[in-house]
């Protein structure tokens, strides 16, 4: 199973929620870090990288003895990477979305394929985790490729967690499609409902299962918990606004290594998300149809 | 050799922009003549992204020696540079009072871009 972890708004506890999930159930756990701008699941988690490798995308290097300026490459493409000028042929790498069109386009053959490093994978390991996450080269805009290679791992028969980045934009996106069950973590706040409402219709265009965690459960009103009601998400954990939480946090310890309490009740998550995710269990997009 | 400037409206007595890629218009100006054409630039002033560059192409084409605007990116610059257009950054006023300027011999070139990209 794949569960993806998402919410809109960020700072609501993604990341506490990935990384408490992984450390506390039992069987192989995958751990994807999709947050490949600011990666930081490996703080809590603290996995020896053992494997770094770069990732590149196909970006246009024109033959300026074999291209004719027809133009038909800077009029396919939609991000102006290529400029065509009657005495000369300009590209701009850093713009290139990397679509492949210009290649196909161009009829002189005059177009050939140049890399550029987008950033790296680092791969490690710690006791039964098996972890892996991008890092964005410095400067670079385009994250989907990145976060693509992230998730392009061999099929596992065990849990599957992926860290997404916040927002409702192309690397969440790309970080929450394939997976089976979206968690979306979010806090009571007004801004937290806000991106919560913007996050679950991203999920419902992709149409995968999801359920709701409220972290900082206790502070502001009810709203989170009614629009979760009325919109049918099953609110599947509630963690509260403690102080003690709080400053376990800011030393890299996970709740559950702070509070062995805590240990059963993530431990418990993946039962529930399996039969939410296989439509037997109330209020799931399965039952519903 | 005729002149590239940037512009909001669609005659000599209307005002500069000090754009480049997002102005809504550019004037090309025979300086001896006063004559022009105008370009709609209403495409790349509402483009998601490559306005400067977009901008730049089709000024290329007009058979102009010299760009007068206010602000130039690197990407624009770069283009602008390739097609051998000279770019000055002393856009005031109106096009007619640029273009007096420019005759007058008081243009001064940029060696670079004078903003950042998506300024």
């Amino acid at each position: 199973m794949i569960i993806s972890i998402a919410s809109g708004k960020g700072g609501t506890g993604k990341t506490t929620v990935a990384t408490n999930l992984a450390r506390a159930v039992d069987g192989e756990v995958r751990f994807l870090d999709c947050d490949v701008e600011e990666p930081n699941a490996h703080l809590f988690l603290n996995p020896t990288i053992t494997e770094t490798y770069e990732i590149s995308i196909d970006i246009p290097v024109v033959d300026g003895s074999r291209c004719t300026r027809c133009g038909l490459c800077a009029e396919l493409c939609q991000f102006k990477a290529i400029a065509v000028l009657p005495e000369a042929v300009l590209t701009f790498p850093e713009l290139c979305h990397s679509c492949g069109g210009c290649f196909e386009v161009c009829t002189e053959n005059a177009i050939n394929r140049g890399k550029r490093t987008i950033g790296v994978i680092e791969k490690g390991q710690l006791n039964g985790i098996r972890f892996r996450h991008g890092r964005l080269r410095i400067g670079e805009a385009m994250v989907p490729p990145l976060i693509a290679a992230v998730k392009s791992c061999k099929q596992f028969a065990g849990l599957t967690i992926i860290d997404a980045p916040p927002g409702t934009s192309c690397p969440v996106i790309t970080s929450m499609r394939g997976t089976d069950f979206v968690l979306l973590v979010s806090e009571p706040t007004p801004f937290g409902l806000h991106d919560l409402k913007l996050a679950l219709e991203a999920v419902r265009f992709l149409g995968i299962p999801c359920g709701l965690i409220i972290n900082r459960a206790d502070l502001g009103t009810g709203d989170t918990a009614a629009y979760a009601k009325r919109e049918n998400i099953p609110i599947l954990m509630e963690i509260p606004f403690d102080r003690r939480i709080a400053k376990a946090y800011s030393r890299g310890k996970l709740i559950v290594e702070a509070f062995p309490e805590w240990v059963e009740k993530f431990k418990a998550l993946p039962a529930v998300i399996d039969r939410i995710a296989s439509g037997r269990f109330p209020g799931s997009e399965g039952e519903r149809e | 050799m005729k002149l590239a400037i940037t512009s909001r409206g669609t005659n000599l007595d209307a005002a500069v922009d000090k754009r480049f890629g997002r102005a809504p218009h550019v004037l090309i100006v025979n300086p001896d003549t006063l004559e022009y054409d105008v370009l709609d630039n209403s495409e790349n002033l509402n483009a998601f992204k490559g306005a400067g560059i977009n901008t730049a192409v089709m000024v290329s084409g007009c058979g102009v020696g010299v760009l007068i605007t206010g602000y130039c990116g690197p990407n624009a610059f770069r283009t602008l540079e390739a097609a051998k257009i000279k770019v000055s950054n002393d856009a005031r006023g109106t096009v007619r009072e640029t273009i007096k300027e420019y005759t007058a011999g008081r243009c001064r070139y940029l060696d670079d871009a004078n903003v950042d990209g998506h300024w």
